[in-house]
């Protein structure tokens, strides 16, 4: 099997669970080390010049697409075809919010992507890792709205399907996995290994701050009490 | 544990239990994220420490380390409490201070001796074959090599080196100075030693046991006000801060109390709460403005007219309508009002003359010791002319006279204070007074037509004199006819209406300044009426804003008048209160000795740093100001259309001024021809001088053989910050690149001077060794040859006292010096060690010849009543009297560092002591010798020890009255021989009060009273000068004895300063159409205020600082100026004039005045300044545009209180004259071209 080792069995039979071993370890190690660095490091306090429009497109657009994804990718086939809906109407579904909101999302980033390269305040606070995650993301978008473009071309579903089993293979060990997307047009090969690329970043980048919101205080909205105290510490756990 | 793990936690329930009706929860929420915090401010300990220069806020602070890092410092809050009803006195500290651990670890932090790579490379090519000695001799023997350094200065090109080389190179430099030109060609450069007396010591001991020169600062500063010496025969005596809160009426002058002042401005609140009522007078919306009840925003520069005004109606409504009895009665004891002065005719009229001596009388009132000193009054009891105690006569060559006790030949007396009643004059005189209002430049022109001489009717009495039948007059009647006031006498210019136009009224002072007429009545009433119903419980705190001017004395002298009129001063919660760059080493008598080597060799050389500034970077050259510009129009008969410089030069000859270098040949070789002639050193100097084969150095300062050589720059940011007339010292000190736009006089085909030798082509580049000492990469650091790495304010060992509170805290290492720095003196220990290594190849015992000008608070003070220059043969040269003394000292080059690290043997011999009065310590020296031990062997053996900076700071504290109660006893009985009282009261219960340094490391102490200060440490008074004058009867150290109001000497009347009066800032024609481009039409006055950001603990390259501001140099001008040319908030600017140019950008406010410009001082040109458009250099700084002009009043010498003393009298460097051309910037160039390839190759 891995007599003929390509470049697409590396691409989508191995880099997959890299980026997931990455995310997930990296993210980990992350918190652990320097909790403090979790967070988005947000440029408002520097200006507030094109922030607002920008930071509010592009993150209405970019979690529409995410969550578009997720619910895309990972629903199982039989779901679908259980619930009767034809796979051209759920492509179609696709088609319209992916491409609405990667719209919405492309408009966002260039705008923070202009204001992040020009603005020189901005600038000179960026790091590396600030300006570059978000390139590749200006580009995932751009690619990802150019499928569309192929997308179009065969209106009957079936491709969607692909890539549907691809990633439900890839959770489900599945080693020929790759073998599903070995032939689909070039330019899906490059957004998902845009996609794997950006989820091995993730750990490294202020991208982790997507998962700050599960540290939000939800709980508070159901708390039972007005006043909070909060029990003394073991001395143990004072010795730090 | 993990931070993770601990986090899953959404199974368990939160919450342990809930109270109070379910409305209270605890829960058991993970507490680990507030370790973060904690940690945070956690640390290892807490060293007590302060912020050592240019700071007089002298805060105690608690510096934390963590790790070995210094990481934070808080306020200290543990200074002994004050009386009840006091506040106390923390906290004390600025946003300034906190900030200074930022630069310990900065980048531009100085981290190894950097040499200049020129310098290095020329350097180590001849010590391969040569000597030291040889190695520095043969770099200034060749004009190229020489060249190639110098030349380089301030434009980068730095290399490390080690401390060997380093220090070898500036011994050899040192020692071949002192032996080719003499040892006062090196100069060193410290200000304020109060803020680390120890790092001050070290360099002035070093330089005084070379033979160098120290130079002084706060006149330099012009932070000294001349008015204080003339008026107190004191430098500058001040109240703490705490005794603001006694007062009952604060005016605030010039002085920006909550900005500058801000770790004392919580007794400005604290007295406002209390009911003070309070009047601020700046021409800005100042923070001190928003305090006051009233604010009178006066015009610059205009302060005089407003205090005449003020002056004008106290004394109508409370010295002449009604006499208020307080105010009489305490002028008649303690100011000159009651004094005679004789009235001097001059072509039918009369001007006001000297005052009368019990010399000029027949039998000289009985007077033999110094009847020529002893000023005369009429006394009401006898109706006689009598010498009252007190005067200046008495306080030399008799004793127990010299006393404020209204008796006179020991007979009680009550003096006259005029003579306006029928029966005490026998005539009506016109007397003439000069008018300078009329002569205002353009800027300040009022408008109003006065004529420039105002005649005014005096009451006289005829007094029989040795020369005749001559009119006499009080101070006080003079007075009165000066500030305009009709007192029935008849004549011009007086009047009894504050509405007349008239010199003197508030109507005319508001024309003047801007100020409503009825706000200055409203204001002088009250300040008054506070001063009679609280016994002179008013206070003025001026500063700054009204000293920096070129007739400062005229603003100090108005307000002193008031405070006098108001019987003020020497009362708690009274009197004056100058603030700006003074400082009070509190424990001065015991650092006198360790600073200026007194141990070793007396005297030390000292230097007025205005007027060796002002010849050695050659400003004379470019004079604008003319003599005949500030003469008095009533002046006598005299030679006085010289230039500046000559006033200068014939000040120093006449032994009224220092000089440095003194003599023209080097002093080690006059020395040694005297020997060989077998003529005694004055003997033989007198001689040669005469003949003219000896030449004063001052004579002729571009002369190489008179350059300063050497020149060391510590605790101090001289190129940065205070030298007047930056680029004249780029262009002619350093010899490097410099925005200098106008011409000299010689080009310009002005009056060349008389005295001065005039040399067709300046030099450039006079200085062969620039070394500064610091801990950050400043401006003087970038100019300099060497760079020595000093111990920050957190490193080093030191000692700290203010004038705003009345203790003496520490500087401490709380870490060891960072990267390769060494402390101050341990930088100067090692340089007196090399010294004694290379030194002894040309140098051994060595005879130096010290010029010593007439010394203030020394018997020879009484040397000169009429004003005779030897050279024009108007007296014989007398060495000490009409001349400098020339003092023969005996130095060793071979065991400078031996001498430099023991208390020398001069203490057993000649004892200590300060201001006119000594003692004996040789019971403080044993006590020395037991506490840091003595030199077991070298050439010292056998003396106390001061080998670290800690043996330093305890020799202080054993010496010094002020830390040790036995000596105050001592200095006290010490001072009741001169007065015939008793005084020791003041510290007899101190006796056993030994402060050490361990003490003060554990909390800051008060110190104890002694006579060197004019104030006392008590539980009933804050400290406030001028209060043992009072109280205690001494005498003020003037010629009267008692505050001066007149001025009789010939060169104050000459130049119209007999009394105070109004006089416009100077017009220094600094732009001219030579240097003013086309297009540009914006002049504003040039203002450097302390500002908010920077100086007074930390400087303005601190990081935390510019971001509080805005990142770099900025220039405030108002909305309606900047409107004029289009300047809007932020824009870079431009601002030039003929001494340079500089560049900020912009702060556009409606605080600032229109026609003046405000740039607060020392904001570095290293960080962010962009290059000037006009001379092609980076930016410049705000001295840029500055040149210092002297005034020849300022260099009296040889009478009483005007006579020099270090820091005390001399030369100020006033710049609020300055005007210059504002316009906005075209092209923004950051000159930061990459170095051409030959450039990156060196």
């Amino acid at each position: 099997m891995f007599a003929n080792f390509s470049i697409d069995f590396f691409i989508f039979g191995i880099m997959p669970y890299i980026a997931l071993t990455v995310l997930i370890v990296g993210s980990i190690a992350r918190y652990e080390r320097d909790p403090f660095t979790w967070k988005s490091s947000s440029s408002q306090l520097l200006r507030r010049k094109q922030l607002i429009l920008g930071s509010i497109l592009f993150h209405v657009g970019i979690i529409t697409v995410f969550f578009g994804h997720l619910l895309g990718l990972f629903t199982p086939v039989w779901v679908l075809d259980a619930l009767g809906i034809p796979y051209a109407v759920k492509q179609w579904m696709a088609v319209l919010i992916g491409g609405i909101a990667g719209a919405v999302a492309l408009v966002g980033a260039t705008i923070l992507l202009h204001r992040r390269l020009t603005d020189s305040r901005i600038r000179m606070n960026s790091s590396f890792s600030d300006i570059g995650i978000m390139v590749l993301i200006w580009l995932q978008l751009l690619i990802g709205l150019g499928t569309i473009t192929l997308t179009l071309r065969h209106m009957d579903g079936v491709e969607m399907v692909t890539f549907m089993n691809w990633s439900q293979s890839v959770i489900l060990l599945n080693i020929n996995a790759w073998l599903d997307v070995a032939n689909v047009h070039w330019l899906y090969k490059v957004h998902i290994f845009l996609g794997l690329l950006i989820t091995i970043l993730f750990p490294f980048t202020r991208l982790v701050h997507m998962v700050s919101g599960f540290a939000a205080p939800f709980r508070y909205l159901f708390r039972s009490g007005y006043q909070i105290v909060r029990t003394r510490r073991a001395p143990a756990a004072r010795s730090e | 544990m993990s931070h993770l793990l601990d986090r899953l936690n959404f199974l368990r329930s939160d919450t342990v239990e809930k109270f109070s009706d379910g409305h209270g929860q605890m829960t058991r929420e993970n507490r680990d994220w507030e370790d973060t915090y904690r940690n945070r401010w956690r640390h290892d300990k807490v060293v007590r420490s302060t912020h050592g220069v240019n700071c007089t806020g002298s805060c105690s602070w608690k510096i934390y380390v963590k790790s070995g890092i210094v990481t934070w410092e808080t306020q200290h809050t543990d200074y002994p409490r004050t009386r009840p009803d006091l506040p106390n006195h923390e906290p004390r500290g600025c946003a300034r201070g906190a900030s200074y651990s930022w630069y310990l670890y900065s980048a531009n932090r100085v981290k190894n001796p950097l040499i200049r790579g020129k310098l290095m490379k020329v350097w180590r090519k001849m010590r391969e074959t040569k000597s030291p000695i040889e190695a520095w001799t043969a770099i200034q023997a060749d004009p190229i090599l020489r060249q190639g350094y110098v030349e380089t200065r301030g434009k980068g090109g730095f290399v490390r080196a080690t401390w060997e080389e380093a220090t070898e190179i500036v011994a050899a430099a040192n020692s071949y100075t002192a032996k080719t030109y003499g040892p006062d060609r090196i100069f060193g450069f410290s200000p304020i030693p109060a803020m680390s007396m120890i790092s001050y010591a070290a360099g002035s001991r070093y330089l005084s046991l070379m033979g160098g020169v120290c130079m002084s600062f706060y006149d330099w500063y012009c932070d000294l006000p001349p008015a204080s010496p003339m008026t107190w025969g004191e430098q500058t005596d001040v109240p703490e801060s705490a005794d603001w809160y006694n007062s009952g009426y604060l005016l605030l002058w010039g002085s920006n109390v909550p900005q500058t002042r801000t770790p004392d401005a919580h007794f400005y609140t604290e007295a406002r709460y209390k009911g003070t009522k309070s009047a601020v007078v700046c021409p800005d919306y100042s923070e001190a403005a928003k305090f006051g009840d009233v604010w009178l925003p006066a015009k610059q520069g205009t302060d005089a007219a407003l205090a005449m005004a003020f002056g004008h109606v106290i004394l109508r409504e409370f010295h002449l309508d009604r006499q208020a009895e307080y105010f009489e009665d305490y002028c008649r004891k303690y100011s000159d009002f009651p004094m005679l002065v004789k009235l001097e005719e001059k072509d039918g009229r009369y001007v006001p003359g000297r005052f009368l001596r019990a010399d000029d009388l027949d039998g000289k009132l009985g007077e033999d010791n110094n009847p020529e000193w002893k000023t005369v009054a009429l006394d009401e009891t006898s109706g006689d002319l009598v010498a009252p105690n007190g005067s200046v006569g008495y306080r030399w060559g008799e004793e127990g006279e010299w006393n404020l006790e209204e008796r006179a030949k020991g007979a009680d007396t009550q003096l006259k204070m005029s003579l306006i009643l029928e029966e005490d004059h026998d005539d009506v005189v016109g007397v003439d007074f000069p008018y300078f209002g009329g002569q205002a430049h353009e800027h300040f022109a009022t408008g109003a037509d006065h004529p420039d001489i105002l005649t005014r009717n005096i009451p006289a009495r005829k007094v029989t004199t040795a020369e005749g039948e001559t009119l006499v007059t009080t101070v006080f009647d003079l007075f009165c006819a000066n500030y305009g006031l009709d007192r029935g006498l008849g004549g011009d210019w007086v009047t009894s209406d504050y509405a007349d136009e008239m010199p003197g009224t508030p109507a005319w002072a508001s024309r003047i300044t801007g100020v409503p007429a009825d706000k200055i009545i409203h204001v002088a009433r009250e300040f008054a009426q506070n001063a009679e119903d609280t016994q002179g419980k008013s206070m003025v705190i001026l500063g700054a804003g009204i000293n920096h001017w070129y007739h400062m004395d005229m603003n100090y002298r108005g307000i002193i008048n008031m405070l006098v009129m108001c019987g003020c001063v020497g009362q708690s919660g009274g009197g004056w209160a100058h603030y700006v760059g003074q400082e009070k080493l509190r424990p001065q008598t015991g650092w006198l000795p360790v600073a200026f080597a007194l141990d070793w060799h007396r005297p030390p050389r000292h230097m007025n740093s205005t007027s060796a500034w002002y010849a050695h970077t050659d400003q004379w050259r470019y004079e604008t100001l003319e003599a005949k510009e500030i003469l008095s129009p009533t002046a006598p008969e005299g030679d006085w259309d010289i230039n500046l410089i000559d006033y200068n030069i014939r000040a120093e000859r006449m032994g009224w001024l220092p000089s440095a270098p003194q003599l023209k040949t080097n002093p080690l070789e006059v020395a040694k021809a005297a020997k060989a002639a077998g003529k005694a050193i004055p003997e033989y100097v007198t001689e040669q001088l005469k003949s003219g084969e000896l030449q004063m150095a001052c004579e002729d300062p571009d002369d190489p053989a008179n350059w300063p050589r050497n020149l060391f720059v510590w605790r101090s940011n001289l190129l940065g910050s205070s030298g007047k007339g930056h680029e004249y010292f780029l262009k002619h000190l350093l010899g490097t690149k410099h925005g200098v736009m106008g011409k000299d006089l010689g080009e310009e085909g002005g009056q060349l001077p008389k005295e001065a030798k005039w040399h067709e082509e300046a030099p450039r580049g006079k200085l062969d060794l620039l070394v500064t000492i610091d801990f950050r990469m400043s401006t003087t650091c970038v100019y300099s040859d060497i760079v020595l790495p000093t111990a920050s304010w957190y490193e080093k060992d030191d000692m700290n006292t203010s004038d705003m509170h009345p203790f003496i805290h520490p500087l401490q290492a709380a870490v060891d010096p960072a990267y390769e720095s060494k402390s101050d003196w341990e930088i100067f220990k090692a340089i007196a060690k090399k010294v004694q290594e290379v030194a002894p190849e040309i140098l051994g015992e060595e005879t130096d010849i010290v010029a010593l000008p007439i010394l203030h608070d020394t018997p020879a003070e009484i040397a000169q009543d009429q004003v005779k220059d030897w050279k024009k043969g108007e007296c014989d040269l007398i060495p000490g009297k009409t001349a400098p003394n020339f003092i023969a000292v005996e130095r060793d080059y071979t065991k400078i560092y031996d001498r430099f690290t023991a208390l020398g043997p001069l203490m057993d011999k000649l004892g200590n002591g300060g201001k006119g009065i000594s003692w004996n310590t040789q019971s403080e020296v044993d006590n020395l010798g037991d506490l840091n031990g003595r030199q077991l062997d070298g050439s010292a053996e056998g003396r106390p020890k001061m080998e670290s900076a800690l043996d330093a700071c305890e020799a202080v504290l054993m010496l010094a009255p002020e830390t040790n109660g036995e000596v105050a006893v001592k200095a006290w009985h010490a001072l009741e021989k001169a007065t015939g009282r008793e005084h020791a009261h003041l510290a007899e219960g101190e006796h056993h009060n030994k402060i050490r340094f361990r003490d003060i490391a554990a909390q800051p102490r008060k110190i104890i009273s002694s006579p060197t200060w004019s104030g006392i440490e008590s539980e009933k008074v804050s400290y406030n000068a001028g209060y043992t004058n009072v109280h205690e009867l001494i005498p003020w150290r003037t010629l009267t004895g008692r505050q001066q109001l007149y001025q009789d000497h010939l060169w104050m009347r000459a130049f119209g300063e007999g009394l105070m009066s109004y006089r416009p800032p100077v017009d220094l024609k600094t732009i001219n159409k030579d240097v003013l481009d086309e297009g540009d039409s914006l002049f504003l006055n040039f203002i450097t205020p302390h500002q908010k950001w920077g100086i007074h603990s930390t400087y303005t390259d601190n990081l935390l600082m510019l971001t509080l501001n805005r990142g770099g140099p900025v220039v405030w001008i108002s909305e309606v100026d900047a409107q004029k040319v289009g300047i809007v908030d932020n824009d870079w600017i431009e601002l030039y004039n003929v001494n340079g140019a500089l560049t900020a950008r912009a702060v556009v406010s409606q605080r600032i005045k229109e026609g003046s410009t405000f740039m607060y001082h020392a904001q570095e040109k290293i960080v962010n300044t962009p290059g000037s458009e006009k001379t092609g250099n980076r930016g410049g700084i705000h001295n840029s545009v500055t040149r210092a002009t002297l005034k020849p009043t300022h260099m009296i010498g040889g009478y009483a209180h005007q006579a020099y003393g270090f820091n005390y009298y001399g030369t100020v460097g006033s710049n609020r004259d300055e005007y210059v051309v504002v316009r906005k910037m075209k092209n923004v160039d950051w000159l930061d071209n990459e170095a051409t390839p030959t450039e990156a190759a060196e």
